[in-house]
């Protein structure tokens, strides 16, 4: 039982943190790079890749470092720090990691070598109008013409949908089941606009659209899906506590030069006590999110399900309560787009929604219930 | 990062959990698993059987009979008793004046009172809060004047938990009315069969009697009863706040309570209402437990570490919201706590609410929430 990192995750750290301070260190460059489109900055998505982030998860043969969760997780808590912009948890851990996990040898030596090298970016279109988490598709769906397959639906929202040269689709298989299909951006029908975090999104449309099979052609991936979410969650539960960190000192920082009534607002204690609160939340977030990143080194999928779902309940609890206090505790400063803050309340709000909020996870857990007696974070190996 | 025990803290982790569950009375367990109210002969049987298997005082130093355990190994050790339902060992004794006179205290002191502190000879009382002294501890008023060999002390403690048993009561007073109210203040040790000291009992909500007011007139204390130096009881006092205020999150037991919860309610867990509530409190306490773990981590030279707050803030609202969840299991029979035994409800259910009201004091005592949160804004925060 360690919870701290080695000499080279503290490298890992340093380089990515003097890497995204040097980006968005400054807040108003995020601001001015979420103007623009594609909404992050090609620049630092290239440098990542320089540095070996976009093929951390990937095996070596693939083209990637063959990295671990928790080197994964410093990452994506670096870019919280920052609120970057770039889409790291969709195209790498998601999209990427769809395609590891279930890619043919040449798919995954093709798509996985030049996303880490950032020649091309890949998007997850996953999510469809009225669906609500769940690691399989009905919207779309997908055709066999003699071993020749095609999707028809929509996707929305699709996270850089439009910027993305590839995008990895989930459709219903003409047998049951959900698939994931290899679908060229061209080849779709897209449109994109920005959203409220200063992000992305793209409706795809998808209209008996050619699509190569992910791995084994009309094979069910729906767990292998589900796996790759539970992934996603504990990393952008890691991106969260990031956020969330940032929000927390950037509110002290402020308590304590603020002036009213001539005095600093630190002096009065139904500020600082609700600073207090904030504290606890994250910290018990952190250490729910840190250890969901070790069970996901298990590799039980058991395990790293029940692991996402309670690290998204305490992200969600705490990301809402931290990122609405933060606000609050500043005034109405808080409330511009000019001043950080309140960016990382928008950031804090899309993370959870992206991929399943806290009443989403405490449904699932609450069915579980009664399957344990008690929890015992000590007993798993 | 790495998530498993090791093997050797493994090894260690289940002869705890054989030890508690085999040594330890059956009978003494039961009823701390069930809820009711233990006796002082029990309390004091429990903490002999622990102490003769060096399992009392593990956090004293060695030659006090101490264990060479790290952090962990008592983190695992205090979390498998409470699993146990063994009583933790009476806390004024074992975590309270034990290490205070370790640290603080004269060899002679240390001879005369160390071995029965951790063997439960000597039951010890608290003699720190007053009546005008809560949180602000230091305004404490009661006042020792030096007399020939002796001091004498007059004035009133109050909240004095289980005093009803107590043979000595470690004891703030005021040595120096004349400098700042922290500069002033020692610490004695009190005989509680000396003349002109009174307890008195204060009846609680729970309608038990658990803590009383200690009033103190003109009583005699010899000098050499004084742990430390003159004027140094703030600074005693501090160290002894600060190691109450690690492992009073009490996790295991309210682990303990939760899945028993779960239990009774049998096939009432799975209503959808109840079931979202108890597996949002089974996740608060896994947030919890896992903080301990890394608390415990990062602690250094048995310093307290500044978040360990958040386990005594976070940790008594869970112990209480947990018996609130209780109350409500319970339904109409939590009413009935009179009941007696040829009453025709569940015996668990009497005992719901007295507990429930009882718990209100674990976000008071040890620093209350509200001194916790100051600790978290001004230590950590640095507000």
């Amino acid at each position: 039982m360690d919870f701290t990192y080695d000499d080279e995750q503290n490298a890992l750290r340093d380089a990515v943190r003097g890497l995204l301070t040097k980006a968005y260190g400054d807040f108003e460059q995020r601001r001015q790079t979420t103007k623009a489109d594609p909404g992050f900055s090609e620049k630092t998505w290239t440098q990542m890749a320089e540095m070996g982030l976009l093929g951390l998860p990937f095996s070596e043969d693939d083209g990637g470092v063959g990295a671990g969760p928790v080197e994964i997780a410093i990452v994506c808590q670096e870019l919280g720090r920052v609120v970057a912009p770039e889409p790291y948890v969709t195209a790498v851990v998601l999209a990427g990691g769809l395609v590891q996990a279930c890619g043919s040898a040449e798919q995954r030596s093709e798509l996985l070598g030049s996303l880490a090298s950032a020649e091309r970016l890949l998007a997850f279109a996953h999510d469809e109008p009225g669906s609500r988490w769940a690691p399989t598709a009905s919207a779309v769906t997908a055709t066999d013409d003699g071993g020749s397959w095609s999707l028809s639906g929509t996707k929305e929202p699709v996270v850089q949908g439009a910027r993305a040269e590839t995008l990895v689709v989930s459709a219903r298989l003409p047998d049951g089941g959900t698939g994931l299909f290899v679908v060229d951006g061209e080849a779709a029908t897209r449109s994109a606009y920005p959203t409220y975090d200063g992000g992305r999104v793209a409706k795809v449309v998808l209209d008996a659209t050619p699509a190569t099979p992910l791995g084994e052609p009309g094979r069910d991936l729906t767990d292998s899906i589900a796996t790759i979410l539970d992934l996603g969650r504990i990393m952008v539960g890691n991106q969260a506590i990031g956020a969330m960190e940032v929000a927390l000192a950037q509110t002290t920082s402020y308590l304590k030069s603020r002036k009213q009534f001539g005095v600093p607002l630190s002096t009065f204690q139904a500020l600082t006590f609700r600073a207090a609160d904030m504290y606890v939340s994250l910290e018990l977030a952190t250490s729910l999110v840190q250890w969901a990143t070790m069970v996901v080194e298990s590799g039980d999928a058991v395990a790293v399900r029940d692991a996402a779902a309670r690290a998204g309940l305490q992200v969600s609890r705490a990301g809402r309560h931290v990122g609405q206090e933060a606000i609050q505790l500043h005034g109405g400063i808080g409330m511009t787009a000019e001043y950080a803050v309140g960016s990382y309340m928008s950031v804090l709000t899309m993370l959870e929604h992206l991929l399943g909020d806290g009443s989403h996870h405490l449904g699932g857990l609450a069915e579980r219930v009664t399957d344990h007696e008690d929890l015992d974070p000590l007993a798993i190996a | 990062m790495q998530l498993a025990l090791s093997a050797e803290d493994q090894k260690f982790r289940e002869e705890m959990r054989t030890f508690f569950t085999t040594e330890v009375s059956e009978d003494i367990r039961r009823a701390v698993i069930e809820g009711r109210e233990l006796s002082k002969e029990q309390i004091v049987e429990s903490q002999q059987t622990l102490n003769k298997a060096g399992l009392a005082v593990p956090h004293w130093p060695t030659e006090w009979g101490g264990q060479d355990w790290s952090d962990l190994q008592r983190h695992i050790w205090n979390e498998e008793m409470q699993r146990a339902g063994v009583p933790t060992p009476l806390a004024f004794n074992a975590s309270m004046i034990g290490p205070v006179i370790a640290q603080f205290g004269s060899q002679e002191i240390k001879e005369r009172f160390l071995p029965k502190t951790a063997n439960l000879d000597i039951w010890w009382s608290q003699g720190f809060s007053e009546p005008d002294a809560g949180s602000d501890l230091a305004s404490l008023r009661t006042t020792a004047v030096k007399d020939g060999d002796d001091w004498v002390v007059n004035g009133q403690k109050t909240w004095t938990t289980l005093g009803q048993h107590g043979d000595w009561i470690f004891t703030l007073v005021r040595t120096d009315p004349d400098v700042k109210k922290q500069a002033g203040i020692s610490m004695l040790l009190i005989d509680m069969t000396s003349p002109g000291l009174t307890v008195r009992p204060i009846e609680l909500i729970d309608g038990g009697h658990e803590v009383n007011e200690v009033w103190f007139e003109d009583v005699r204390v010899p000098a050499d009863n004084m742990v430390g130096e003159l004027n140094s009881g703030w600074t005693i006092a501090k160290f002894l706040l600060g190691n109450e205020r690690v492992g009073v999150a009490p996790v295991g037991t309210t682990k303990r309570v939760l899945a028993r919860a779960k239990s009774l309610a049998g096939e009432r867990a799975s209503e959808p209402l109840l079931a979202a509530r108890i597996a949002e409190l089974e996740n608060d306490l896994l947030a919890l437990e896992l903080t301990a773990l890394r608390v415990v981590a990062h602690s250094a030279d048995g310093e307290p570490h500044p978040a360990s707050s958040v386990l005594k803030l976070r940790g008594t609202e869970l112990q209480q919201a947990v018996s609130e969840l209780m109350v409500d299991l319970a339904g109409p029979a939590s009413i009935a706590s009179g009941a007696g035994a040829d009453s025709a409800l569940e015996e668990w259910t009497h005992h719901t609410t007295p507990t429930y009201l009882n718990l209100r004091k674990a976000s008071i005592y040890g620093g209350s929430n509200e001194i916790q949160r100051q600790i978290i804004a001004r230590t950590i925060l640095g507000l």
